[in-house]
């Protein structure tokens, strides 16, 4: 390739900057970071979705917020949780509850999957905020952050510490961009695209496309789990806002400002858009009024979000009817070939 | 439960539905000619039942403040379409999404700015303002029941419009064939202004009525919009009978699901979404998988 990929540079530039922040940065902004960490896992795990597959999920706080609460129901109240045993039960669980919807709402498309994905997850919504499990309508709280116990008692990291936290959240953020790349590069995620692009001729050449389809869901849905976990455990406490609808569509509008497909535009999505927010919630408490102002000029002005930018500024013009923001072959021809491959 | 209460149930299950109706009935038509999918919707309901709010102040009579508030909603409407929704047309979902979520957030900040953040009460009218007694301690009250003959009455108009008239032919051939009815020499896009002002009214009209049993609150319209859009998946997209069918159902489902299992009783509606779906993807009344 030889050539300046942003895919490449932009990630590796971001993550050593990261890496160098708590060096200067004051705690209130480490933990900011963190935050906006998590959420950039978040945000990444539904580009998975929407721009890779063409699934536009508006439900995506609904695993996000299943594994802060199996988080809360898995800690012992006044000790701390075993981190290596949680987190992988915490992201089974959201994968779960993925599955289930998943194997309902797929059957569906387009602006019905839109519905149908929302309305799931406000079902969720419902179920902690009536049911009274787990803390109801009024939530609990995770006294002790999950402890990293290995068997041999050691202890890599300590996540009471703002710093190790902090590590840790670049870790996954890095760990899951790397592993996300490396689905959308392999056989799996070029049919995800292919589905994306024409389902019916993905059919036609023999895929299971329901399949492929619920299988993304599902490492989203454990993906989003991750965050959801971390950030339970950053906060310490849970209630059914996590699952709230404008939490899904905050994260959409993550995915679909910074540019859908990249990965590192959602991260750029989730970046923007906190410290948007923080800002203007400096100002004024009806910050929402400008931020709704900024989403409305967004989508006249940035039809391929910030991403976007970064591209056309390179010269690299695309097509704007058919933005092709996932680097690989997405051509049925490619797709063809890559089948007849495996 | 016994025959009177139960018929106090049925009465609440119809008159929820109806009013579901009028929402989804919007939201469906819109969707199925204009190709929108609008989560704004919402916010008309709390827009309507807000103005119904202040110009019943004004007027000092809800059904006058109706009056005042309707042709201001369908002008909003008309405006609103020209001014962003027309833009969306040959733009895909994403899009529609996004810009549709961020005047969610300007209509829930101006109504913050102007009317505030406090749970208001709308006064029932003095005529209807009493209730027919079912035994010694049951009664129903009438404004309910009037509800929903407003509701029935507006359905009652939207077949006459939609199966009857010239303009009801236009918006069904924009159901069935969107490219086909402009080649016809149909100006679409005036038959879209229409329909999206029309969405608009029904939604804000709905707010407007349920205004006095509801009361008016800063959430109420996420609340009521993702139930309209399980009424939408339910009935099934651009069908209006649907639409009915499916509010009558989710009426039905949410009212005595309340009654009889009021611990998960905001999942009822859910569960009955996820029995069409795994039945007839489609909905109930759908033509393909849209």
């Amino acid at each position: 390739m030889g050539r300046l990929s942003p895919a490449l540079l932009l990630p590796l530039l971001a993550v050593a900057a990261l890496a160098a922040g708590p060096l200067v940065a004051g705690t209130f902004y480490v933990q900011l970071l963190t935050k906006i960490m998590i959420l950039v896992v978040f945000a990444m795990s539904l580009d998975l979705l929407v721009g890779c597959a063409g699934l536009v999920s508006l439900g995506h706080a609904a695993y996000f917020g299943v594994a802060a609460y199996a988080l809360a129901a898995l800690s012992p109240q006044y000790e701390a949780a075993n981190l290596w045993l949680t987190l992988p039960a915490a992201m089974a669980v959201s994968a779960l509850a993925a599955l289930v919807i998943g194997f309902l709402v797929l059957r569906t498309s387009g602006v019905y999957f839109i519905m149908a994905t929302l309305a799931f997850a406000q079902m969720l919504y419902a179920f902690f905020a009536e049911s009274g499990v787990i803390g109801g309508s009024d939530g609990v709280y995770i006294y002790s952050k999950p402890e990293a116990l290995l068997p041999g008692g050691l202890k890599p990291f300590d996540l009471e510490r703002t710093t190790d936290f902090y590590y840790v959240a670049l870790a996954a953020m890095a760990g899951v961009y790397v592993l996300l790349r490396t689905i959308l590069h392999s056989l799996f995620g070029r049919v995800l695209v292919g589905i994306r692009d024409n389902e019916q001729r993905m059919r036609s050449l023999g895929f299971q496309t329901f399949r492929y389809k619920l299988a993304a869901f599902v490492i989203s849905g454990a993906l989003a789990g991750l965050a959801g976990y971390l950030s339970a455990a950053q906060f310490g406490f849970v209630n059914p806002e996590l699952l709230n609808w404008h939490r899904s569509g905050e994260v959409l509008m993550m995915v679909i400002l910074g540019g859908m497909g990249s990965l590192y535009g959602a991260a750029l999505g989730a970046f923007v858009l906190v410290l948007v927010e923080d800002v203007l919630g400096g100002l004024t408490t009806h910050w929402l009024l400008p931020m709704g102002i900024f989403i409305i000029a967004a989508v006249f002005l940035l039809p391929e979000g910030i991403a976007g930018l970064w591209r056309s500024g390179l010269g690299r013009r695309r097509r704007p009817a058919a933005p092709d923001p996932v680097e690989v072959a997405t051509d049925a021809a490619a797709v063809e070939e890559a089948a007849a491959d495996a | 439960m016994d025959f009177v209460t139960f018929l106090i149930q049925v009465l609440n299950s119809v008159q929820y539905g109806l009013l579901l109706f009028l929402l989804a009935s919007g939201l469906t038509l819109i969707f199925g000619i204009m190709g929108v999918i609008n989560l704004a919707h919402g916010s008309f309901y709390m827009l309507g039942a807000y103005l119904a709010l202040s110009l019943t102040q004004y007027a000092g009579n809800l059904f006058l403040g109706i009056a005042l508030g309707l042709p201001l909603a369908v002008l909003f409407g008309l405006v609103l379409e020209k001014l962003f929704i027309a833009r969306l047309y040959h733009r895909d979902h994403l899009y529609q999404v996004l810009l549709t979520y961020g005047l969610i957030l300007v209509f829930d900040e101006l109504r913050s700015l102007i009317w505030g953040n406090d749970v208001h009460g709308v006064p029932v009218p003095k005529a209807l303002d009493w209730s027919i007694p079912l035994t010694d301690t049951l009664s129903y009250p009438v404004y309910r029941l009037m509800i929903s003959a407003i509701c029935l009455a507006v359905a009652g108009a939207m077949y006459v419009l939609i199966q009857k008239t010239r303009f009801g032919m236009m918006i069904r051939a924009g159901v069935a064939n969107r490219e086909m009815t402009q080649s016809l020499g149909i100006d679409i896009g005036l038959v879209h202004g229409f329909v999206f002002a029309l969405g608009v009214a029904l939604a804000a009209l709905a707010g407007m009525i349920a205004a006095p049993v509801s009361s008016v609150f800063p959430g109420m319209g996420g609340q009521i919009l993702i139930i309209s859009f399980v009424v939408v998946v339910i009935g099934g997209i651009g069908s209006i009978k649907g639409a009915l069918a499916a509010a009558l159902l989710i009426g039905f489902a949410d009212t005595f699901g309340k009654v009889l299992a009021p611990q998960v009783s905001g999942m009822a509606v859910y569960l009955v979404m996820a029995l069409v779906l795994l039945l007839r993807p489609a909905g109930l009344f759908g033509r393909t998988a849209a």
